[in-house]
C-alpha cells in the first residue's frame, strides 16, 4: 500500500506522468511481496514446531557463496542498463551474460543443497513442517529466480542478435527492477532461514 | 495495436459478415471495451447460474426434514453459489466495469496493457470452466462427478486428503488459484492505467471518483488476492506434494489457513463494495443535479477504508478462542471502519440534499442501496461487538449481514450502473418501464428474503446445514425466505429480458442521454474504438458541465 | 393529462410501498427484540438467557441494537426527507439547483460523532470481553471436556472418570453456591462448535488446540443447540442437549454413570452379537470387551433421550433401524451398515436396550 501512494504523491508533484513499465512492474513487485510475506509468516509459526525430525540446526548450512553470487548479480545487471543507455554494446552485453551466470551459480548452489538434504538426510517436503515450509519458500525463491533468468536470456538472445538498442533501455530497466526484487527477497529469506528460524 | 482498432472498425461497419469472424474477433480483442463487455457478460451467466444453486439450497430448506436434495448435494450447493457468486460474479462484473469506464472517464484511448487485461480475462474464465468442470471430473470421469463442498472459505483440515477425497477440492483450489492471477493482472493494468494514461489536465485530485475508487480497489486486490494465492499454493503443496501446512495430524495448524484466508477475505468484501461506491459516486450526483459533495472526502475515506480494511480479518474469527486482547483489538478496528464508511453515505445524502432529484430507475437502484447498505452496515456493526458475534457468528444473522451487503448494496448499485450506462455501451436506452417492474420486484424479493433472514440467525439457526428440526420457531421463516428467493428469480428474469429486448428495440440514446458530466458522454453511443478522435484536455472534476455552462466552470469552487 | 395522471398513480404506489416497507420493517424489528421463546426452551433464541455468559451478552446486545437502531432512525429519516423534498416534482424545468460542493464544517460534524458512538460502542464492549473471557475458575465449577467428531459430541468429566455423548449433564447454579461448569474443547477431526445459545455464545473445537469456555446456567431444563461450524456431510445432525439438573438430579446422575456395569445380564445373544461384530472396534461398554473410541460409549446408552447426536429419538424402533442402516436416519454418518440378519438384529437391541 504505502509504495502505491508514495508513486501517487510523486506523479502529483511532477509535471509528466510516470512511466508505464516501471508503474506496472512496482505493482506485480508489490503483490509478489505479498505472497513471500505469507510464506515467511508461515515458515516463521511453524519454526520449531516439526513432530519428527530432522531440525534446521541439524541439516542446515548457509550458502554464504551462493548468496554473494546472486546479490552481486544486482550490481552487474544495474550496470548493465547503465551502459545499454549509454550505447555501450559490448559492455552491456559482456554484464548482462555475467548476470545469468551468477543467478545460474545460485541456483546451482539451491539444487546442490536440496541434493544434500534429500539423499543425506532424507528431508522432503513431507517429512516434516520444517521440510513443508523449507521447501516451499526456498523454492518459491528459486522459481522466481529461474523466471528472471528465462527473461534475462531472452534479452540476452535479442542482444547478439543486434535486436537491442539504447531506445529498448527502458525495458531493460523494467526487467532489472524484477531482478533487484528477486535478490531483495533472497535478503529476506536467508535472514528468516538460516539465521532467525535456525 | 492499431490494425487491431482498424479491425474492430471494420467489424462495426459490416454487418453480415460471417459469425466465425465476429466471433474470432471477439476472441483475440485486445480492447478494453470489448473486454468490459466480455467480462460482464461472464458474469451475468454466472450469476444466473449461481442464483439456480441459490434457490436449491433455498427450496430445500423451505420447511423442516426436506429432502428435495441429499445432503451431500447442499453441501455443494452453497459451495459453489459462494464461490461463483464472489469469484465469478462480482468480481469479473466490477473488473468488467472498470475495464470499460476508466479510460473513457479519464481520456484515454485503452488500458496500459492491452494485452495484458485480455490475459486476464481469459485466466478468469479459464477459472470459471475448471469449477464448474468438477460436476463433471471430481470423481475421475467414471466414478460420475462431484462439485467442491468445502465451504467456500474451505477451512483446514477438512480440505486435507483425509477429509476431502477425490479431486473436487484440487478444482476448488486450482479455480480459484487461477482467476487469482487473472484478478492480480486486471489490478495492475487498472492501476497502471490510472496513474500513467490521464489525459492533460487530469490531476488526481480531478479525477472521477469511479476512477479513484477503482484504484482503491486495484490496490485491495494486490494486497489481499497474492495472500490467498499463497494459501492456494500452500494447500496445493499439501495435497499433491503431501505437505503439512495445514495438516493437523503432523503439528500443522487449522487457524493459520483461517488467518491467511480472511486476511484476503475481509479486503475482498471491500474489493467488492468499493467498485459499487463508485457507480453509487457517479450516478447519484447526475440524478440529483449536483456536483457531489465533499470529494475530498470522499477520497480520503476510500483510501482510509482500503488502509483499516487490511486489519480487521479476525472479526471472521471471534469464535475461535482467541483470547481477550486479541478479541479487544479486532472489535476496535472493526468499529472503527464504521467511520469512513459514514462519511461516504452522509455525503451521499448531502449530495441529494438540495437537489432535483430525477428518479430514472438507475437512481432508485442507488436510492434503495443507501437505504439498504445503511441497515447492512449496521447489522455487521453488530456482529463486529465480539460478544454479540459469539451468538451470532455462523448462523443465518451473518448470512442475512452479508447478503444485504452484496445484494441489497453492490446488486443494487451494480443495476443502478447497467441502467445509467448500457445507453453508452450500446447506443440504446432500457427500457424505463421494464426497469421500474425489475427494481420493485427486486426490492420487495429481496426484503422479503433477507429481512426475514435475521430471525432464525437471532433463534439459533446456524448456517449450512441441509435441513432443521422442526418446531424451533424456524419454520415459517424459512418459507418467507424462500418465496421471497423466487421473486428476485422473476425480477433479474425482467431484467434480462429488458437487457435482451433495448438492445434489439430500445430507443436511440444519443451521446449524453443523462445530462452528465463526465467524458465518457462526450464520445457517441457506443464509443469509437480509439474512443477520443483527439485526446481532451480538462480543467475541473465534471468537464462536461464546464462545457454546457461556459459563464460558470467548476474549477473556480473546486 | 394522461402523462400527469400516471405519474400520481406512481407516486401513490411509491408512497404506498414505503409505508408497506416502514411497517414491515418496524414489525421485524420488533419480532427480533421480542423473539421469546416458549417457556419449554424449545425454540433457542439468543434473547432469551438462562445462563451468565448468555445474560451479560444479550444486555449488551440489546444494547447495540438500541444504539444502531437510533442511528438508522436518524439517517433513516434524511434519506426520507431528501427523497420526499428534493424529487424533481416539476418535470418541465431544466433550471439547475445550486451547486454545492462541500462543507468542512459539516464534514467534522459527521465524523466526530461517529467516533465518539464507537468509543462507547467499544468500551461497552471491551468490558463483556473481558467479563466473559477472563472470568476465574471457582473451586467449585464442575469441569467437563468436550470433543468434537465427525457428527457427534463426546463428553468426559476428568475428576468423575465419567465418559458420555451427545447429552450433556451440568448442575444448576445459584449464585450462594455457584457451580458453573467450565468446558474444554478439543477435537478429534475437523473444526465444530459449540452453541447453545441460551446458555452462552459458542466457541469452536479445532483439532491441535485447546479452547476453553464456561457457563452458568440459572434454570433447570433441557436447553438446545447444535454444531456451528461447518464439519462435513452431517454437520447439519449434530445437535445439542444440555440438560441442567437440580444438584440433586445431577448428583443421581453422576452416581449411575460411575458404575461401569448396571444391568441385567439376560441378553446373552445380543450380547454375544455385540462382542463379536465390529461394534467393539468402535464403541466402548463398560465391563465388555468393547473399548473402542471411534463411536460414542454406550456404557449408559439408555440415559440418553436420543441417538446419533439428536437425530432420533431414543427408541427401540429408532435403534434396529440405526444398526441396520445409519444412513436412513443420517446419510453420511461415519458408522457403517452393519449387515446383520434379523434375528441378530433383534437380539442386539434387546441388548442395547439393557445398557442403563
Ligand atoms: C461485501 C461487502 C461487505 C461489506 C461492505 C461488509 C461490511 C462490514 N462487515 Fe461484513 N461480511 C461480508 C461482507 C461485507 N461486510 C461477508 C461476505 C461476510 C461473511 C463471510 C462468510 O462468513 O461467509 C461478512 C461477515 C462479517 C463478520 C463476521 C461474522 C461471522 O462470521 O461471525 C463481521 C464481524 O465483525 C462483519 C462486520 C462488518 C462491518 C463492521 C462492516 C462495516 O464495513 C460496515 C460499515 C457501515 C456502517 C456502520 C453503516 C454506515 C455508517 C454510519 C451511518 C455511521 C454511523 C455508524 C456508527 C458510528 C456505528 N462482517
Ligand atoms: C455475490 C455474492 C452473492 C449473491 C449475489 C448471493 C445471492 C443469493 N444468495 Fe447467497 N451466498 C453467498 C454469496 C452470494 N449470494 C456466499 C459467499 C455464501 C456463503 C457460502 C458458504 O457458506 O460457503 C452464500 C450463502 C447463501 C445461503 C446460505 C447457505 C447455507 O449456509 O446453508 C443462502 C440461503 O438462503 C443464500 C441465498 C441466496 C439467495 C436467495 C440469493 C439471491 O439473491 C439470488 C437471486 C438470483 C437468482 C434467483 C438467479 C437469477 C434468475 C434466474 C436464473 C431465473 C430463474 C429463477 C428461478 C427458477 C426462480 N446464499
Ligand atoms: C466404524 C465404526 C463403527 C462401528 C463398527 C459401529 N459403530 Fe456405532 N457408531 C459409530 C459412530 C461414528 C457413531 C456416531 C454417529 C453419529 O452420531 O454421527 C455411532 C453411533 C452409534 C449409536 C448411537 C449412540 C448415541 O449415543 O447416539 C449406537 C446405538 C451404535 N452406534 C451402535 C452400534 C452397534 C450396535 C454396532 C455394531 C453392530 C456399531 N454401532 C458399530 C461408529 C461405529
Ligand atoms: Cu460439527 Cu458442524
Ligand atoms: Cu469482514
Amino acid at each position: 500500500m504505502s509504495a502505491v501512494t508514495t508513486l501517487i504523491i510523486q506523479t502529483q508533484s511532477a509535471s509528466r506522468l510516470p512511466c508505464r513499465g516501471k508503474v506496472g512492474m512496482a505493482t506485480l513487485i508489490i503483490a509478489e511481496s505479498a505472497i513471500f510475506a505469507i510464506f515467511v509468516v508461515a515458515y516463521l509459526f511453524y519454526a520449531g514446531k516439526s513432530l519428527t525430525g530432522p531440525t534446521p540446526r541439524e541439516v542446515l548450512n548457509p550458502p554464504i557463496f551462493f548468496s554473494i553470487c546472486l546479490l552481486s548479480s544486482s550490481l552487474t545487471i544495474h550496470f548493465a542498463t547503465k551502459f545499454l543507455e549509454r550505447g555501450r554494446r559490448g559492455a552491456f552485453l559482456g554484464l548482462l551474460s555475467l548476470t545469468i551466470l551468477l543467478g545460474g551459480l545460485f541456483l546451482y548452489g539451491t539444487a546442490r543443497e536440496w541434493y544434500r538434504l534429500i539423499y543425506e538426510h532424507g528431508l522432503t517436503i513431507s517429512t516434516n513442517l520444517f521440510g513443508t515450509t523449507y521447501y516451499s519458500l526456498v523454492g518459491l525463491h528459486a522459481f522466481h529466480v529461474t523466471a528472471g533468468l528465462l527473461m534475462l536470456s531472452i534479452v540476452l538472445l535479442f542482444g547478439l542478435a543486434g535486436r537491442v538498442a539504447p531506445e529498448q533501455a527502458g525495458r531493460v530497466d523494467v526487467l532489472s527492477l524484477y531482478w533487484h526484487f528477486v535478490d531483495a527477497v533472497w535478503v529476506v529469506v536467508f535472514t528468516v532461514v538460516y539465521v532467525v528460524a535456525r | 495495436m492499431s490494425s487491431d482498432a482498424m479491425a474492430i472498425h471494420a467489424a462495426e461497419v459490416g454487418a453480415g459478415r460471417p459469425w466465425v469472424q465476429t466471433l474470432h474477433e471477439w476472441v483475440t480483442t485486445v480492447d478494453h471495451k470489448r473486454l468490459g463487455i466480455l467480462y460482464v457478460l461472464l458474469a451475468l451467466i454466472f450469476l444466473i447460474i449461481g442464483g439456480i444453486e441459490a434457490i436449491v439450497i433455498r427450496i430445500q430448506l423451505m420447511r423442516p426434514h426436506n429432502d428435495f436434495v441429499s445432503p451431500q448435494v447442499f453441501n455443494r450447493m452453497f459451495t459453489m453459489h459462494g464461490t461463483t457468486m464472489i469469484f465469478f460474479v462480482i468480481m469479473p462484473v466490477m473488473f468488467g466495469f472498470a475495464n470499460y469506464l476508466v479510460p473513457l472517464m479519464i481520456g484515454a484511448r485503452d488500458m496500459a496493457f492491452p494485452r495484458l487485461n485480455a490475459f486476464g480475462f481469459w485466466l478468469t474464465a479459464f477459472g470459471g470452466l475448471l469449477l464448474y468442470f468438477s460436476f463433471v471430473g471430481g470423481n475421475g470421469l467414471y466414478g460420475a462427478g462431484n462439485a467442491p463442498d468445502v465451504g467456500w472459505f474451505a477451512y483446514a483440515p477438512l480440505t486435507s486428503r483425509a477429509f476431502s477425497v477425490g479431486h473436487s477440492t484440487d478444482f476448488w483450489t486450482i479455480a480459484v488459484l487461477v482467476s487469482g492471477f487473472g484478478s492480480i493482472a486486471t489490478a495492475i493494468n487498472i492501476i497502471t492505467t490510472v496513474l500513467c494514461l490521464r489525459c492533460p489536465g487530469m490531476t488526481l485530485s480531478r479525477m472521477p471518483l469511479l476512477a479513484w475508487m477503482n484504484l482503491v480497489m486495484a490496490a485491495l486486490v494486490i494486497l489481499a488476492v497474492s495472500p490467498l494465492t499463497a494459501a492456494q499454493i500452500m494447500l496445493s503443496i499439501d495435497r499433491y506434494l503431501g505437505g503439512h501446512f495445514f495438516d493437523t495430524q503432523a503439528g500443522g495448524s487449522a487457524a493459520l489457513w483461517m488467518h491467511f484466508f480472511w486476511i484476503f477475505g475481509h479486503p475482498e468484501v471491500y474489493v467488492l463494495v468499493i467498485p459499487a461506491f463508485a457507480f453509487a459516486s457517479e450516478i447519484i450526483p447526475v440524478f440529483s443535479r449536483k456536483p457531489i459533495f465533499g470529494y475530498p472526502a470522499m477520497v480520503a475515506a476510500t483510501v482510509c477504508i482500503g488502509f483499516i480494511s487490511m486489519a480487521v480479518w479476525a472479526h471472521h474469527m471471534f469464535t475461535i478462542g482467541m483470547n481477550s486482547m486479541a478479541n479487544t483489538f479486532f472489535v476496535l478496528t472493526t468499529m472503527i471502519i464504521a467511520v469512513p464508511t459514514g462519511i461516504k453515505i452522509f455525503n451521499w445524502l448531502g449530495t441529494m440534499w438540495g437537489g432535483r432529484i430525477q428518479f430514472k430507475t438507475a437512481m432508485l437502484f442507488c436510492v434503495g442501496f443507501l437505504f439498504q447498505f445503511l441497515i447492512a452496515g449496521l447489522t455487521g456493526v453488530m456482529l463486529g461487538t465480539a460478544p454479540f458475534n459469539w451468538q451470532l457468528g455462523n448462523s443465518y444473522f451473518v448470512i442475512a449481514h452479508f447478503h444485504y451487503v452484496i445484494v441489497g448494496g453492490i446488486m443494487f448499485c451494480l443495476f443502478g450502473a447497467f441502467y445509467y450506462w448500457f445507453p453508452k455501451v450500446t447506443g440504446r436506452m432500457l427500457n424505463e418501464t421494464l426497469g421500474k417492474l425489475h427494481f420493485w420486484l427486486f426490492f420487495i424479493g429481496f426484503h422479503l428474503t433477507f429481512d426475514t433472514m435475521h430471525i432464525p440467525g437471532v433463534l439459533g439457526m446456524p448456517r449450512r446445514i441441509y435441513t432443521y428440526e422442526p418446531g424451533r420457531g424456524w419454520d415459517t421463516w424459512n418459507l418467507i425466505i424462500g418465496i421471497g428467493a423466487f421473486i428476485q428469480g422473476l425480477a433479474i428474469l425482467i431484467f434480462v429480458a429488458n437487457l435482451v429486448f433495448s438492445y434489439f428495440r430500445g430507443s436511440k440514446a444519443g451521446n449524453d442521454p443523462w445530462d452528465a458530466w463526465t467524458l465518457e458522454w462526450s464520445v457517441s453511443s457506443p464509443p469509437p474504438s480509439y474512443n477520443f478522435a483527439s485526446i481532451p484536455t480538462v480543467s475541473s472534476r465534471r468537464p462536461l458541465w464546464d462545457r454546457k455552462h461556459p459563464e460558470d466552470p467548476d474549477n473556480r469552487y473546486e | 393529462m394522461a402523462e400527469k395522471h400516471k405519474t400520481e398513480w406512481r407516486v401513490v404506489v411509491g408512497r404506498a410501498t414505503g409505508i408497506v416497507v416502514l411497517l414491515g420493517g418496524i414489525l421485524l424489528a420488533a419480532g427480533l427484540c421480542n423473539a421469546s421463546a416458549p417457556p419449554d426452551n424449545s425454540v433457542p433464541s439468543i434473547f432469551d438467557p438462562r445462563s451468565t455468559p448468555a445474560e451479560s451478552i444479550s444486555h449488551l446486545s440489546r444494547f447495540v441494537l438500541a444504539i444502531t437502531g437510533l442511528i438508522f432512525l436518524v439517517v433513516f429519516s434524511l434519506l426520507l426527507y431528501a427523497i420526499v423534498k428534493f424529487r424533481n416534482s416539476d418535470a418541465n424545468s431544466n433550471r439547475e439547483p445550486a451547486q454545492v460542493y462541500g462543507s468542512t464544517q459539516i464534514e467534522l460534524a459527521w465524523t466526530i460523532i461517529p467516533i465518539l458512538i464507537v468509543v462507547v460502542l467499544f468500551l461497552a464492549t471491551a468490558r463483556v470481553i473481558h467479563a466473559i473471557q477472563d472470568a476465574p475458575k471457582p473451586a467449585t465449577a464442575v469441569e467437563v471436556t468436550a470433543i468434537g467428531h465427525q457428527f457427534w459430541w463426546e463428553f468426559r468429566y476428568p475428576a468423575l472418570g465419567i465418559v458420555t455423548a451427545n447429552e450433556l449433564h451440568v448442575p444448576v447454579s445459584d449464585s450462594a453456591h455457584p457451580t458453573p461448569t467450565f468446558l474444554k474443547l478439543l477435537s478429534a477431526d475437523t473444526d465444530h462448535s459449540f452453541w447453545v445459545p441460551q446458555l452462552a455464545g459458542k466457541t469452536d473445537l479445532i483439532p491441535n488446540r485447546v479452547n476453553g469456555m464456561w457457563i452458568d446456567p440459572k434454570q433447570t431444563g433441557i436447553f438446545l443447540g447444535q454444531c456451528a461450524q461447518y464439519c462435513g456431510t452431517q454437520h447439519a445432525k449434530m445437535l445439542l442437549r444440555v440438560s441442567v439438573d437440580s444438584p440433586e438430579a445431577f448428583d443421581a446422575w453422576i452416581h449411575v454413570q460411575k458404575q461401569s456395569v448396571n444391568r441385567d445380564d439376560r441378553e446373552v445373544t445380543g450380547r454375544q452379537v455385540f462382542e463379536t461384530t465390529a461394534c467393539v472396534n468402535c464403541h466402548a461398554v463398560g465391563g465388555t470387551n468393547a473399548t473402542g473410541r471411534f463411536g460414542p460409549d454406550l456404557t449408559h446408552l439408555m440415559g440418553r433421550s436420543t441417538i446419533a447426536a439428536g437425530a432420533a429419538e431414543n427408541t427401540s424402533e429408532n435403534l434396529r433401524l440405526w444398526v441396520q442402516n445409519p444412513g436412513a436416519i443420517k446419510p453420511g454418518s461415519l458408522m457403517p451398515a452393519m449387515k446383520l440378519s434379523d434375528a441378530d438384529l433383534d437380539a442386539l437391541v434387546r441388548y442395547l436396550e439393557t445398557l442403563h
